[in-house]
């Protein structure tokens, strides 16, 4: 054993000494550029501030950033700050250490970070806030505007509502169910499209398609309660398979993981991802992966970013919707062979009517 | 479990040569206890060092332009060593400016902000680490200081926005039924302990969950949900039932000298009072206390109330004083950190008045570092653990810094103070 662990440590000591006999670049390159991100006072920066996922999340907080960086290689921003909040206690300092820096535009995410945000919004008028996904409302509802703050949010019912009808269309049990993370508004829109696009295609082909795990009516469902109790996910997602579920909506951000090995481990099972194209965000699951909603949320950020960096900040709210491109859904990729070309023709159908108002997918979580 | 048995029995002759055997069996708790309060100062001191030097290992290897520039190490170290120094300065330097002062801001305010903002965070910690602290000193190991913020946090909140009552009255009322809430979810944990002998160590971690789950069904309802949304965030609490905030520029709250005055009561209680006395009494040798005519069923009971009380307080901070609302993670991990702050703070009052107010110095400071510097936060948490590696290891520390050992074999230095006081 002792042997065995000394050659290995001089293995990786020579390995180490190699690497690092690597030729140095001449003496006035950029050797001495070091932390140019802080920038000139002239350069436009624009921050971010996650919630607990951190900007790698694989789903909301790093989608959001993508949209910084997206940003950056446009040329809009040099490299973007961030901040990444450990608990809900970061929140207020975050926020404020970023007001320090003198960022031209500070995007938080999320609805956990909304007071936080209109604090320093409050405190410090002159500085441009976004917020994604929350929206601020009064004691009835009503949103509210703040001067400086733009929210960006999401009719994710509306792409929702088309995956809903194709997992119907596909389904081959009659069965289909869904669960989320937590019971919170950005994550029950999805259900509440999912569920009415299933109700649409049995009122519309006479079918009579079950959903599992949530019911609009009551506002009632299947939840983990947090974003990341993987064993908990896992385990209602093999319940709704073994009550014969053949195509699952997990919205749950990084907990779709565990719908999708739960998937893998039935065969004939598929899942509907949330937010991002899973077959190219997460592609070991690609096989399993009928389509995806997606809810743009690099877009937003960039598009904000856009606007502040040409001091055309405003805080109308960017509200995502099939017809400005905001949300959708992904290809069928694997699946495109067993999704009938009528199924195809009839969703572009339904697309149009809810971009033309014809067809309203409501939600109480909707923002108009 | 059983009595002492005579010396005889134990036949531990070639025990270690420094170190002569104990003079009775000792228990792992109380072999615990004894090296935790028996620990000098200078040991705390050269483990927090040894922990910062380690993070600034870490934080040189971590960043990406000491990583560019180790490629050609040997043909030009100096690089490396430059940027990594470079890394090093602005990370520990933007620690500094975010904790202690601020020396580039204008206004005297802003410039002591960092200060306040330590205070702030150090408050909670303090309070969730008294009460860790005097379990321990009772020979409890109360794991369930989270549980206990969330509970003394539901009802603080809930009596801070669910009730109007007028200022002056409706603070007191509030911080009451906070520290109230976190005694009775404790208090669970003292009778279990007292009737039915479950552990402890147990008992609180399967309250935290139990907590962690009634807080977030709670803010699916109505009652606490902000009227008009439907996210789990509270109302924000009356103005009346807010801890008040001593100055414009900074969070810090009366809550900070609330504290300061819990940790007086803890070392008054623990150095200077009956009650006291038996909790310690109960910790050191809960077989002597009984031989003694202590109830130790009582003392179990009374000190996981008071302690749940303690941790009630950080709960009543957190959400009557820093954030004003209370959310699923209110608790903010304090809870646990409270452990730490407790074992550094060697479970002595002031000790964990110290050790609360050094990791609320990290937690604020952590803030900047990560938000100017890009170093990441998680060298925080590194740092942190480390000092608790460093604090449960003497031995190691002692090796590295060369400290002569102390003399062996002494009894609990708590204990002791308390015969001769």
């Amino acid at each position: 054993m002792n042997k065995r662990f000394r050659l290995a440590a001089a293995v990786s000591a020579v390995a180490l000494a190699v690497a690092a006999c690597g030729e140095a670049p001449d003496e006035d390159g950029d050797g001495t550029a070091t932390g140019d991100s802080t920038g000139g006072s002239a350069d436009f920066t624009a921050c971010m501030v996650s919630d607990q996922g951190g900007i790698n999340d694989k789903s909301f907080n790093e989608t959001s950033y993508n949209g910084l960086v997206l940003a950056q290689e446009e040329g809009i921003i040099p490299e973007p700050k961030f901040a990444e909040s450990q608990t809900d206690a970061d929140y207020g300092p975050n926020v404020d250490a970023m007001v320090q820096d003198d960022c031209g535009l500070i995007v938080t995410v999320g609805f956990l970070l909304a007071d936080a945000t209109s604090e320093a919004a409050e405190a410090n008028p002159d500085e441009n806030f976004a917020i994604v996904d929350f929206q601020y409302a009064d004691e009835t509802g009503a949103p509210i505007a703040i001067d400086n703050v733009k929210p960006l949010v999401f009719n994710t019912q509306e792409a929702a509502f088309l995956a809903g009808y194709a997992s119907a269309a596909y389904s081959k049990t009659g069965i289909v169910g869904t669960w989320g993370g937590a019971k919170i508004p950005t994550v029950t829109i999805f259900m509440d499209g999912f569920y009415d696009g299933v109700q649409y295609f049995n009122e519309q082909k006479g079918g009579d398609v079950q959903v599992l795990g949530w019911d609009k009516a009551t506002q009632e469902g299947q939840f983990v309660g947090d974003f990341a109790n993987t064993g908990l996910a896992r385990q209602i997602s093999d319940n709704l398979i073994s009550q014969g579920a053949d195509v699952l909506h997990p919205v749950a951000g990084p907990l779709a993981e565990s719908a999708a090995i739960a998937a893998q481990a039935a065969g004939d099972v598929t899942v509907v991802w949330a937010d991002s194209d899973g077959f190219e965000s997460a592609p070991d699951y690609g096989p399993v992966i009928l389509t995806s909603v997606l809810k743009g949320m690099d877009q937003a950020v960039l598009a904000a970013t856009q606007e502040a960096a040409d001091d055309a900040f405003t805080n109308e709210p960017y509200v995502g919707t099939l017809e400005n491109g905001g949300v959708g859904i992904a290809p069928f990729h694997d699946f495109d062979g067993e999704v009938s070309q009528e199924t195809k023709d009839e969703l572009a159908q339904i697309q149009e009517q809810i971009i033309s108002g014809e067809l309203v997918v409501e939600s109480d979580a909707a923002f108009s | 479990m059983t009595d002492t048995k005579p010396p005889a029995e134990a036949p531990e002759p070639a025990a270690s040569e420094e170190e002569p055997p104990p003079p009775r069996q000792e228990t792992v708790f109380q072999r615990f206890m004894r090296e935790l309060t028996g620990g000098s100062i200078l040991v705390t001191i050269l483990s927090v060092l040894l922990a910062l030097v380690i993070g600034a290992v870490l934080i040189a290897a971590s960043d990406p332009d000491v990583q560019d520039r180790a490629d050609y190490f040997f043909t030009r170290p100096g690089d490396t060593l430059s940027a990594a120094w470079n890394a090093i300065s602005d990370a520990y330097g933007a620690l500094f400016t975010g904790s202690i002062i601020d020396v580039n801001e204008y206004t005297l305010g802003r410039a002591l902000r960092p200060l306040a903002e330590t205070a702030t965070n150090a408050a909670p910690l303090i309070a969730a680490g008294l009460g860790v602290a005097l379990a321990f000193r009772a020979g409890l190991f109360n794991i369930g200081a989270e549980g206990q913020i969330i509970l003394g946090a539901i009802l603080a909140g809930y009596v801070g926005f669910g009730w109007h009552l007028p200022t002056g009255l409706h603070l007191i009322v509030g911080v009451l039924a906070g520290i109230v809430g976190g005694a009775l979810w404790a208090g669970i944990v003292g009778v279990l302990k007292a009737r039915t002998g479950a552990h402890e160590v147990i008992v609180t971690i399967m309250l935290n969950y139990v907590a962690r789950f009634l807080i977030a069904y709670l803010l699916t309802t109505a009652a606490f949900q902000r009227p008009g949304a439907s996210n789990p965030v509270s109302p924000i609490v009356d103005g009346s039932a807010q801890l008040p905030r001593f100055f414009d520029d900074s969070r810090l709250h009366l809550g900070f000298v609330l504290v300061i005055l819990a940790a007086f009561g803890v070392w008054w209680l623990l150095e200077r009072s009956t009650m006291g006395f038996e909790f310690r009494a109960v910790g050191a040798n809960p077989n002597a206390a009984r031989t003694a005519g202590m109830s130790v069923g009582h003392t179990y009971i009374w000190v996981m109330v008071l302690a749940g009380g303690l941790s009630g307080l950080a709960g009543v901070m957190q959400v009557l004083g820093t954030e004003r609302y209370l959310t699923a993670g209110i608790s903010a991990g304090i809870g646990f950190d409270a452990i730490t702050v407790a074992l550094l703070g060697r479970a002595s009052p002031w000790g964990t008045v110290a050790a609360g107010l050094l990791f609320g110095a990290l937690r604020a400071g952590g803030v900047p570092m990560q938000a100017s510097t890009g170093t990441p936060i998680d060298i925080i948490v590194v740092i942190q653990s480390l000092i608790v590696l460093f604090i449960a290891a003497p031995p190691l520390v002692r090796a590295i810094f060369r400290v002569p050992v102390r003399s062996a074999g002494q009894p609990v230095a708590g204990l002791q103070r308390g015969w001769g006081a």
